[in-house]
């Protein structure tokens, strides 16, 4: 005869969940609320604005910089979900491989944005030379240049954050801290990449390829 | 999340790249016709943003609490969405 607690069998469980992932998960939903009112503040701002005013903004390489700087976070994605995969399977080489490559990813991803607003910077700096010597006034600081610098600058502090999070990440890995079974850091850290990774999909999308074409 | 098959992580990798190009394409192709240009960029946003999440972030395989974590804030988006509304539509009252 079996025993009895043979007869029922242990729930089969179809995912796992601890306490961090839960934490993670509110602070990302929380996160992207804050997200929401910037980006809802530029499409108002932008709606509303009978002439958008945007004197100095001429992407470096046209588009096709912020479309690299996508690919980059689109590829750092899949390093950072491949390092995931390595761990769960128990290969801290691969681990450390992958993660490096994702945090190589994110500091790509911040030179072009550094270099994409020293542009910015400049040409407003031309702007307001040129416009004090026509009519000695400074030159309008505008609502696009706020909206801009605040979306893609709460972006840009994420990215810098997940760069020194994941960085945190691979020492401790290196020290050999994460094994197969025990690798729930490894996995919160890769939520909150992705996180950031979604949410330059959607700042791309509105501030990049819809400008010119919203209706006024 | 260790207990779920592999996600076909490099096939969602092509398959947002492709998307990416496809929006490039589609912004200046459509640069005239408006209607056009922001719904198809709205819905290739919103596919791409769902992949990510439900294979990168592993959505597709969490249930009950989690989902209950992101929904909550949505929902607020969505209330907040609703507030701005007519300031958008309506800048000057009417």
């Amino acid at each position: 005869m079996e025993p009895a607690t043979a007869a029922v069998p242990a729930p089969k469980r179809e995912y796992s969940f601890t306490p961090g992932k839960l934490a993670m998960w509110l602070f990302l939903g929380s996160d992207a609320m804050g997200f929401m009112g910037l980006i809802g503040a530029y499409m108002v701002l932008r709606i509303t604005s009978a002439n958008w005013f945007r004197p100095e903004f001429d992407p470096p390489l046209g588009i096709g910089l912020t479309a690299f700087m996508t690919f980059v976070l689109i590829c750092s994605s899949v390093t950072m979900v491949t390092a995931l995969s390595a761990i769960q399977k128990g290969n801290r080489k691969r681990l450390l491989l992958w993660l490096g490559l994702t945090i190589l990813g994110g500091v790509v991803f911040l030179s072009l944005q550094a270099y994409e607003w020293s542009h910015f910077i400049s040409g407003k700096t031309e702007l307001a030379a040129a416009f004090a010597k026509t009519t000695g006034g400074a030159a309008p600081f505008t609502n696009f240049q706020a909206t801009f610098f605040s979306c893609t600058g709460f972006h840009g502090l994420h990215v810098t954050v997940g760069v020194v999070y994941l960085s945190c990440i691979w020492v401790r890995a290196w020290q050999g801290a994460y094994t197969a079974t025990n690798h729930s850091p490894v996995e919160l850290v890769g939520l909150y990449w992705h996180f950031v990774d979604l949410v330059w999909i959607v700042l791309f999308t509105i501030v990049y390829l819809l400008p010119d074409s919203v209706p006024n | 999340m260790s207990e779920h098959a592999p996600s076909p992580y490099y096939k969602i990798f092509a398959w947002l790249t492709a998307f990416t190009i496809a929006e490039i394409a589609w912004a200046y192709w459509f640069v005239e016709f408006r209607i056009v240009l922001i719904l198809g960029l709205g819905m290739m946003a919103a596919v791409k943003a769902a992949m990510v999440g439900l294979y990168y972030m592993h959505l597709k395989y969490e249930r009950g609490l989690i989902w209950g974590a992101i929904l909550f804030p949505v929902v607020l988006v969505a209330v907040m969405i609703v507030g701005f509304l007519p300031d958008a539509l309506f800048p000057y009252g009417h």
